[in-house]
């Protein structure tokens, strides 16, 4: 036993300044050369500071929507819903969400609703939204901002991101970023 | 062809490219063969040595490997409890974050040091940027112990009569430096470089475009990320893991990281190819492995595209699939293949909840981590696979009448022994544990009101998923269950320790003994274990033993869900 001991305190030690502190450091150093030095990308909209990769909050109807969220968009206490598919009190809150939708948005079929609109994404800070999610939302835009709906779903296709080098993984469309767009728009 | 389906095509080719060049570095590693970056860490080696005070060239015995790996196992669960428990005063806290208590701390600490990563806390909320950096620790370094105890099996299945069995710290530091090290610098700069923060500010206060105003968590999460997913550890730096933006940006960035899950694990099988020098045997394993990775991987898949029928009654679109817990930016294919992925490996991070997964899909995360070695986690994976080799040769050789030998040694009672041991135990810790958490739960629904998230069958799911989730040594967890509390807390850190260290300990325990027994030249009555037929013996084992245990449970929780719904 005692033949272990000393030299696994001594290694633990060793690896500690290594890996929490030589590797960490290593990184850290790097990344003073990345955008924003690390600190989160972000960008600035009439000198607001806002991160691009954290979703907010959208629920004013002027405004396209983001998903809902099991902490409501707050990035200090990420989290989702953990709502298993079957849990009736789950099903009742999706209902719920359509029904609202369909209220605010007249004119919409349901069967156009996407589900991602009506669920709660999994760290509850989602920035995107399906395409098909945006273009549902155009007639009510358009109607509150009394912009032609062709803009809008121009506004749309420019700020499609498209699946990596085209043909990897989903198309989408960050809420911020189209959200600023709609307010430059005027 | 859908763009969905091709993204985890590319990233499974992807993983299969390159951890085949890896296996074989990594078997010049263990084997001390020379390799390219020998000028940079042969020094740094010799310094991790000096300052520890090991003679590295020492030759141990499979009991001294297992002294040296749980002496050192026991000194990292002193410091950690230490440290957790003392948070609030110590340096690199921004956010003013408390310490841990004595139950948390001591589940947390497990959890760490036996690479399963489960997390009662919120790293948002429930760690100071020490205590991350100091549980990273553990995520590089738990995964060498298990990777170089790996690799003394490797080496105990050499054709040869021997007790010797290379240098516990020798094999431990080359894989920290040589192996993990390197991998982690390359993954978390990609990381960095692509969105992922890299910065010991504390939390920004900002105001939305809408006008609400919200905190944005930060910290060296780059650097974490990368051993996270590397060494299938899985222990998110933020609550919801790589769910979370800033852990896992963007479709690139899930990439990389899923990628990373399986790139050790599956090298881990050519490294032994290359130091047996039996390549055949290696893609045996790796066959049988993936066949049963893929079993579990399609239906997930399609589960999860095909989306929530109970939300289709309602109406609505869902041409993404089951949205429910999963982010845009993945979709539903990444995302179910991510979480099956992460269960097979017993890495246990995720980038979608597991707790929304459609019912089958939650099924086949649990028959992942039941089963615990299609690929399995990084060294302790190939360990479980070779007690179900250990019971398929006994079983072949009893079917067609001949002695069981395995790579020239005969297997006898005592080897068996240790063997059926370890299988059970892993139900056993699974099935025990989950009936007494819902003995109590529907003895008291009252008391115990806060463990569940959802009702019925999904609710006794919760409780399975977590013991399940313990004792594969994997971490990830149908989140809803509240639990932090004391019973939890123990419980779950109980079965934790047992899963780790005595599925270490058998087979170690039974290499080193047929290491030391007399070779026996192959011969015409040998039973080949490089074989198809052999394969598929060891699969219909690994089905028997593994599946059909825990069927009965998996019939109350996830099966009992999907006809509720479907």
């Amino acid at each position: 036993m005692k033949e272990n001991i000393f030299p696994a305190i001594r290694l633990t030690l060793v690896c500690l300044l290594f890996f929490s502190g030589v590797y960490t450091l290593i990184v850290l150093g790097v990344a003073q050369f990345s955008a924003k030095n690390g600190k989160g990308e972000t960008i600035t909209h009439n000198e607001k500071k806002y991160y691009v990769n954290i979703g907010q909050q959208f629920t004013n109807d002027a405004y396209f929507y983001s998903r809902p969220s099991a902490v409501n968009y707050n990035a200090a206490g990420a989290g989702g819903s953990n709502k298993g598919p079957s849990n009736p009190d789950y099903l009742a809150t999706v209902q719920a969400r359509i029904d609202t939708f369909l209220v605010h948005n007249p004119g919409v079929s349901k069967t156009d609703i996407p589900s991602d609109i009506v669920t709660a994404s999994g760290g509850g800070l989602d920035p995107h939204i399906s395409v098909q999610a945006a273009n549902v939302q155009v007639k009510r835009i358009a109607k509150i901002r009394g912009i032609a709906e062709g803009n809008l779903q121009q506004l749309i296709i420019t700020n499609t991101e498209k699946p990596l080098l085209g043909i990897l993984g989903t198309e989408r469309i960050n809420v911020l970023k189209i959200n600023i767009a709609l307010d430059n728009l005027k | 062809m859908n763009t969905e389906i091709l993204g985890i095509i590319l990233m499974y080719a992807a993983v299969l490219l390159m951890a085949i060049p890896l296996g074989r570095y990594m078997g010049k590693v263990f084997s001390n063969d020379k390799t390219w970056l020998d000028t940079i860490f042969n020094p740094l080696d010799k310094l991790f040595y000096k300052i520890s005070g090991i003679d590295s060239s020492k030759q141990m015995n499979w009991k001294q490997h297992l002294m040296a790996l749980l002496s050192i196992n026991f000194i990292w669960f002193l410091l950690t409890m230490f440290i957790l428990t003392n948070m609030s005063w110590l340096p690199l806290n921004p956010d003013s974050n408390p310490s841990m208590s004595g139950d948390l701390a001591f589940n947390t600490a497990v959890s760490f040091i036996t690479n399963t990563n489960l997390q009662h806390y919120s790293g948002e909320t429930g760690l100071s940027y020490l205590g991350q950096l100091i549980l990273m620790l553990w995520q590089f370094i738990s995964a060498s112990c298990g990777i170089a105890i790996a690799a003394v099996v490797f080496f105990a299945m050499k054709e040869r009569t021997t007790d010797k069995l290379g240098n516990f710290y020798f094999l431990f530091v080359r894989t920290s430096t040589r192996i993990l090290f390197p991998i982690a610098l390359v993954v978390a700069l990609l990381l960095v470089f692509n969105g992922t923060p890299m910065t010991f500010e504390g939390k920004d206060t900002i105001t939305n475009l809408q006008g609400d105003t919200v905190q944005v968590s930060r910290g060296p999460v780059a650097a974490f990320v990368a051993i996270k997913q590397l060494g299938t550890n899985g222990g998110g730096f933020f609550g919801p893991n790589s769910a979370h933006p800033l852990e896992n940006p963007s479709y690139f960035t899930n990439i990389i990281e899923t990628i990373s899950i399986f790139l050790i694990p599956i090298a881990m099988i050519f490294a032994l190819g290359f130091v047996l020098k039996r390549k055949k045997l290696a893609w045996t394993i790796f066959g049988v492995m993936t066949i049963g990775f893929l079993l579990l991987l399609v239906p997930t898949v399609i589960n999860e595209m095909n989306g929530n029928p109970a939300i289709s009654k309602m109406g609505i679109a869902q041409p993404m699939g089951s949205m429910e817990g999963k982010e845009v930016r993945f979709g539903s294919a990444a995302s179910a293949y991510w979480a099956i992925n992460t269960t097979v490996t017993s890495n246990g991070s995720v980038n979608a909840m597991h707790d929304s997964l459609t019912p089958l899909s939650g099924m086949n995360t649990l028959l992942g981590m039941m089963i615990n070695c299609f690929y399995g986690g990084v060294g302790v994976g190939f360990l479980n696979f070779y007690i179900f080799i250990i019971l398929a040769v006994f079983i072949s050789g009893l079917m067609v009448g001949r002695t069981p030998e395995f790579l020239g040694k005969k297997i006898e009672a005592k080897e068996m022994k240790i063997a059926m041991i370890i299988a059970l135990l892993h139900p056993f810790l699974i099935l025990v544990s989950t009936a007494i958490a819902s003995h109590l739960y529907a003895s008291n629904p009252e008391v115990y009101a806060g463990w569940l998230n959802n009702p019925g069958y999904h609710g006794f799911s919760e409780m399975l998923y977590e013991f399940t989730s313990s004792s594969a040594n994997n971490g990830s967890g149908f989140e809803g269950l509240g639990d932090n509390t004391p019973f939890w807390n123990i419980a779950c850190g109980i079965v934790m320790l047992l899963a780790r260290y005595l599925p270490i300990i058998g087979p170690v325990a039974i290499a080193g003994i047929l290491a030391n027994k007399k070779f026996i030249p192959e011969s015409a009555g040998t039973l080949k274990t490089d074989t198809a037929t052999f394969g598929l013996m060891v699969f219909a084992v690994i089905a028997i033993v593994a599946a059909l245990s825990f069927f009965p449970a998996l019939v109350l929780g996830p099966i009992a869900e999907y006809f509720s719904i479907y």
